[in-house]
């Protein structure tokens, strides 16, 4: 693959990899550089080996849709930290947060007075018309107005300080459980380098994870903590070993739609002292199956009556129902119009610039660029579907354009944005790797709560620009560093 | 006229059944050619019904036996004075944007045939093209509780030209939608005029979205607009969001179910009704 020239966090430029060379050096890397330097590649090799051995023993497995070899494999993991100075994090948390505010904003809105299409700012058919607008929350409000309580927000980089939000995730965001496991190996595998470099800790998540959910409770107890559980689709789901690992971290219980049920709109959880009343739930559930009564009919991964619980205000789910308006990527496009419209400032984060190919003048724009853009479905994920103009081949430029002339309004374009890369220990040696950034915002009743710096993920195949786990993409530590 | 309907439905079990509970839409909500007289709905276990209203304005209950059953009645009493309008909807509780009903969902998403229906019952008038599109399924679809399920979909239906008032509802707002009319599914019960007061299932029909008229009712089973002799129970996009009945259990075997609806005109004749809603 023909590699774009990009800003390398290391060394500032796209252009070539040279070791030997002192110069140049950002300051981020300064630590990190020397202890390259410092590591020949056969150190490098034996602590790659020593890493992906800590990994098998915890069984950190992911499994791949349409992979017949195998339902579960390993996620490469790197073990070059990726860096990013106190400076830059200050400034991406604050964007952040605004962001987030102005996603949970949208969603009152959209299912309440809906200001935002009263004042035209966006077509109301394109949220009324929209599937991921959920009919059952109009007119709701959940407990504590929080909708978005665990946001994932995918961050790219193309310059020293050109950070670009690529897109929002306010379902069931996944990859936290590799950010904490990525950190217990690092500090495992290279525990000297972590006295050298001051990094800020993720291991408090569980914690502040915790804490937003039982800001959110119903039932305002005096005394007892609110009971909250982790509702996993099951173990064939291919996030179910986060599901447990987190329920574990958090101390909850794990559960499946079968261990809980629905009595006179108050859900409990099927325990061997009998019925417990269950406040939260941190569902990993899609909307569409989460009640088989309201929702999909068919669906054994849900409770019955839970949606008439969650009418009753008597428990809460995390994330709200319906929050897939907000992250739909033909709402994408208008984020920088909604945070100006809610916030009443410009966007600290900026978006990616946008076609709506629902529009025909954007459509004949993007038919003409096919193979400098990229194609997205509107509601797809997981890098599925979508075309990355300049590494497809011409017949698939073809057949994607037939595609997109059929059924325009299921797609946007993008620019192709060359992401920054980072060194990445591969098996010729240590080479730069496209890479993107997932930080993780809680919001509770009681307020916002970010860990600095998030899930990094890398492509692991030179000039590859997919670096979604479900595309053999990696992972790194993140380490936030003082300046 | 006054309309007064009664039914029972039963369920029984081969062998008793956990954690059963159902979501009912079996109340109707008043309008102003609808007055709810009296209405009531008695269950033989213990056990609660928690009255919610849906995101449709449906009124819902939730049935929560307190144990697990073996066999469940639920028996549903009510008496409704309505009033002529041709069909025409005034005074209802609208809780959703009408922009939201020219959603197509699993059950009413068109194919090329739906869409070819729909063009050539275009007339470029959407009150036109509703009385059009009722006509022809009505000449052209046989009614057969035989050949379609509760799950069938409108391209299903209108591919077999067959099915019962749940396909045609379906198949009438599917075509609409495709024409850019909001649309959508009604469940409730029709006094029939043929004699018959026992009927097997409640009834099913559409109401469309017209220009300077509001929302209309459109029962294409009857070739028809809706009279004072229908009952709106409950609204939806399909089926599923306005079904009488939607359950959940854990074990139990074998579930029959017995329901049998008695609509009857009765009591004060059509001038009286006319009075009472205007007191």
């Amino acid at each position: 693959m023909q590699a774009l020239p990009a800003f390398d966090e290391m060394f500032g430029t796209g252009e070539f990899y040279d070791a030997r060379s002192p110069e140049g050096v950002t300051t981020a890397y300064r630590a990190i550089r020397q202890w390259l330097a410092d590591s020949p590649q056969e150190l490098m090799a034996a602590r790659r080996a020593q890493a992906e051995l800590f990994f098998r023993r915890i069984g950190i497995t992911f499994a791949v849709y349409g992979d017949a070899q195998a339902t579960e494999r390993l996620i490469p993991f790197d073990i070059v930290p990726r860096i990013l100075t106190r400076r830059e994090w200050t400034r991406l948390e604050r964007g952040l947060k605004q962001r987030v505010a102005a996603l949970n904003m949208f969603l009152a809105d959209v299912y309440g007075a809906q200001e935002i299409l009263k004042a035209g700012i966006i077509p109301a058919e394109l949220v009324l018309m929209n599937p991921a607008f959920c009919l059952h929350m109009v007119g709701r409000q959940p407990p504590g107005g929080v909708w978005v309580h665990i946001a994932g927000i995918d961050l790219v980089r193309t310059g020293p300080d050109e950070f670009f939000v690529l897109e929002d995730n306010a379902r069931t965001p996944s990859g936290v459980s590799y950010m904490l496991e990525n950190r217990e190996v690092m500090l495992k595998l290279v525990p000297d380098l972590f006295d050298q470099v001051k990094v800020a800790p993720v291991e408090t998540y569980p914690e502040m994870l915790l804490e937003t959910l039982a800001s959110v409770s119903p039932r305002k107890q005096r005394g007892s903590h609110p009971t909250c559980v982790l509702l996993t689709p099951g173990q064939y789901n291919s996030a179910f070993y986060e599901h447990s690992f987190l329920a574990d971290k958090l101390g909850i219980e794990l559960v499946e739609g079968s261990d809980l049920f629905v009595r006179d709109d108050i859900v409990f959880m099927r325990t061997t002292e009998g019925p417990q009343r269950v406040d939260v739930i941190y569902r990993r559930v899609d909307d569409g199956f989460i009640d088989p009564l309201v929702f999909e009919p068919t669906s054994m991964l849900g409770v019955p009556g839970l949606m008439s619980a969650y009418a009753a205000g008597n428990v809460t789910l995390a994330n709200a129902v319906g929050t897939g308006i907000a992250d739909d990527k033909a709402i994408y496009s208008y984020m920088p119009d909604i945070v100006r419209f809610y916030m009443g400032e410009e966007p600290i984060l900026a978006n990616v610039p946008t076609w709506r190919c629902r529009e025909p003048e954007s459509l004949m724009y993007v038919l003409d660029r096919l193979p400098e853009l990229v194609v997205k479905e509107v509601d797809g994920s997981g890098g599925y579907g979508m075309l990355v103009g300049p590494h497809a081949p011409k017949a698939t430029i073809a057949a994607f354009a037939a595609k997109l002339k059929s059924n325009p309004e299921k797609f946007i374009a993008q620019p192709t944005l060359a992401l920054s890369t980072c060194p990445t220990a591969t098996d010729g040696g240590v080479a730069a790797r496209h890479v993107d950034l997932r930080p993780f915002v809680l919001t509770g009743a009681d307020g916002v709560r970010i860990i600095p710096g998030g899930l990094t993920r890398v492509a692991m195949t030179a000039g590859s620009l997919v670096v979604n786990s479900s595309q053999g993409g990696g992972t790194k530590d993140t380490w936030i560093i003082d300046d | 006229m006054r309309i007064r309907v009664d039914y029972r439905t039963v369920y029984q079990y081969a062998s008793a059944a956990s954690d059963v509970l159902q979501l009912l839409r079996v109340q109707p909500a008043g309008h102003e050619g609808q007055h709810i007289v009296s209405w009531r709905i008695d269950i033989d276990v213990d056990g609660h019904l928690k009255r919610a209203e849906d995101a449709f304005g449906n009124i819902t209950h939730m049935l929560y036996p307190d144990g697990p059953v073996k066999t469940l009645s639920l028996h549903v009493v009510g008496e409704v004075d309505t009033v002529e309008s041709h069909g025409v909807l005034s005074g209802g509780h609208e809780p959703l944007p009408a922009t939201v009903f020219l959603r197509q969902t699993e059950l009413t998403r068109p194919d090329e045939a739906l869409r070819a229906l729909g063009r050539q019952v275009d007339t470029g008038d959407a009150l036109a093209t509703c009385h059009r599109l009722t006509s022809f399924l009505y000449e052209q679809f046989s009614f057969d509780p035989d050949v379609t399920h509760s799950h069938t979909d409108a391209a299903h239906a209108y591919a077999l030209k067959a099915g019962v008032c749940q396909d045609y509802a379906h198949v009438f707002v599917s075509v609409a939608r495709s024409l850019g009319i909001p649309a959508r599914y009604v469940s409730g019960h029709l006094v029939r005029n043929d004699g018959f007061v026992t009927q097997p299932a409640a009834h099913a029909w559409a109401e469309a979205l017209v220009p300077d008229l509001g929302w209309v009712a459109f029962d294409p089973t009857n070739g028809m607009c809706a009279t004072q002799a229908y009952l709106r129970v409950a609204v939806g996009l399909d089926y599923r969001d306005a079904a009488p009945v939607r359950g959940a259990r854990r074990g139990g075997g074998a579930e029959t179910m017995n329901v049998a609806v008695t609509t009857t005109a009765t009591g004060p004749n059509q001038q009286q009704g006319q009075i009472q809603t205007q007191a």
